[in-house]
């Protein structure tokens, strides 16, 4: 194998400065998650995505995954070569074909995913031991919106993630219902990150 | 690991920026995240060994450790006080190893770690008040068995709380817990609030900043997210009431503060003074003037005689 093919297959690089843009990171995380629907700003970080992952949803995995987090993957990344080897040589993390299993699932088309279901939502003695479901998304300024209320929120929150399935909605309703277990959402567009913890309940607008 | 630091003054570059590696960062923040998702619900996490006792706030360090970035400003209290040794150690700690700024100001603070006090100025929305937590398990005096106290917390049976503040009441008339005052967290959650005064228990109510808590020794994380509820618990016929005072400061005449009891001789003559020093040198510095305050001019014209 020569040095020119070598570098054709090699993974792309992460973080150009891992230690402070992995805390850059994480503070529009946990911003986000403090403040479910608010969209928080990753301009300041400069990242190659390897596709189909978006930015964020890249600098999500290089700053919250390694071997302790199985990854579960949709149909649309787990048959691309260049995101498996990206997340093998940049965090070493397991990736999983269960969902139950997966402390991360990223999923790039959102659209085509069949159901929320299935993923871990942990139990009553360790309702932590649950999955944060990651969808990559075009643009979180979408026309139609829902409602936020719950920790975090004043008073409500309005919300329009761009690519959701439609039975979406209402199963966030439910897992909201089996608080505190549940699965948390993290919304992943290019430049913007929101979340959608379980703790917080959904308002859909009658049209 | 090398790190090329824009806003820092130069640190100790012997050590990761904020000491810990890595991994150990990425691990408790991911606890803080479910942490938050589940406000009041103690996380457990893989505690490291720090380079101060447990006891010192190793909890409330490593949360800071994992949280704060080259542009944050920190600010560090012990009961109120900025310059205790605790405070004064940590906020140390975290200069030599990140170069951060520091200060004692609680408004131009990103982030504050306390122990055991809340400020008395109230926090805003782009701040994190960071708690040091010595038992972060409200139920362990009542039921000293992990495997028992989650079941507790998984049935949301507190019955045996609200018996122990029953029994106070029986016994004394009122309840008689005055710091570490349980609260119910989003209607869901009993949890300790660190020892902080029960003074200081309203202030968590719909505060805007977010609230984080370690317990180094006990390995567990938990946050209240900003603007949810915390209610201290009470019965209808004995609501709760924080602590009051019959005199205000006697350094900045402050009232409605928590104030710490100073004894002055042997004699027993007392002064009372703000436990939150930052918010009674502020009021001095507006020109508040206490019955037991300094008076410029004349202490002037003593050292001139």
């Amino acid at each position: 194998m020569t040095v020119s093919t070598l570098l054709k297959t090699a993974p792309k690089a992460g973080f150009e400065n891992p230690v402070l843009e992995a805390q850059a990171v994480f503070r529009a995380l946990m911003n986000a998650q403090a403040k479910p629907g608010t969209l928080q700003s990753l301009a300041d970080i400069k990242l190659s995505p390897p596709a189909p992952l978006n930015k964020a949803a890249t600098a999500i995995i290089l700053c919250l995954c390694d071997y302790d987090t199985p990854i579960w993957l949709d149909d649309k990344l787990a048959n691309s070569p260049e995101v498996a080897s990206y997340i093998r040589f940049h965090c070493n993390a397991p990736i999983t074909q269960h969902r139950h299993e997966a402390a991360f699932a990223f999923i790039s088309e959102p659209e085509k995913l069949a159901t929320l279901e299935g993923f871990a939502i942990g139990t009553g003695e360790y309702p932590d031991r649950s999955t944060t479901v990651v969808l990559c998304q075009k643009s979180l300024n979408h026309a139609q919106s829902v409602q936020l209320q719950g920790p975090g929120i004043q008073t409500s929150q309005s919300f329009a993630p761009s690519c959701v399935p439609a039975f979406f909605w209402r199963q966030i309703q439910e897992n909201h219902q089996f608080y505190p277990l549940g699965i948390d959402v993290l919304f992943a567009a290019d430049e913007q990150i929101a979340a959608l913890p379980r703790s917080t309940k959904v308002i859909i607008e009658e049209q | 690991m090398s790190t090329s630091p824009k806003n820092t003054q130069s640190f100790n570059e012997h050590y990761n920026f904020a000491y810990l590696d890595e991994q150990t960062k990425r691990m408790i923040r991911r606890a803080i995240l479910k942490g938050i998702a589940i406000p009041g619900y103690q996380v457990p996490f893989a505690s490291r060994e720090m380079p101060m006792p447990y006891g010192w706030g190793t909890g409330g360090v490593q949360l800071t450790a994992a949280v704060i970035g080259d542009k944050d400003i920190l600010k560090v209290i012990d009961q109120g006080s900025d310059d205790t040794t605790n405070a004064v150690a940590l906020r140390d700690f975290f200069k030599q190893t990140t170069g951060v700024s520091t200060t004692t100001s609680t408004k131009e603070a990103t982030l504050i770690q306390t122990r055991h006090r809340i400020p008395e100025a109230p926090l805003n929305g782009d701040q994190v008040l960071i708690y040091q937590v010595p038992i972060p398990e409200p139920l362990r005096f009542l039921e000293p068995r992990e495997t028992e106290t989650r079941k507790m917390h998984a049935l949301e049976e507190y019955g045996l709380m609200h018996v122990k503040l029953y029994e106070d009441i029986a016994h004394f008339g009122h309840i008689s817990t005055t710091y570490a005052y349980p609260v119910m967290v989003n209607s869901r959650y009993v949890m300790d609030p660190s020892p902080i005064p029960k003074f200081d228990n309203p202030k968590m109510h719909q505060m805007p900043a977010l609230q984080l808590f370690g317990a180094g020794r006990e390995k567990r994380i938990y946050a209240i997210p900003p603007y949810t509820d915390v209610v201290s618990l009470d019965f209808e016929d004995h609501p709760f009431t924080p602590q009051e005072f019959s005199e205000p400061c006697a350094l900045c005449a402050a009232e409605n503060v928590y104030l710490d009891e100073v004894i002055l001789d042997d004699k027993g003559s007392r002064m009372f003074v703000c436990s939150d020093s930052d918010y009674c040198e502020g009021r001095r510095a507006q020109g508040h003037k206490g019955h037991m305050a300094a008076d410029p001019v004349h202490s002037n014209e003593l050292s001139e005689a």
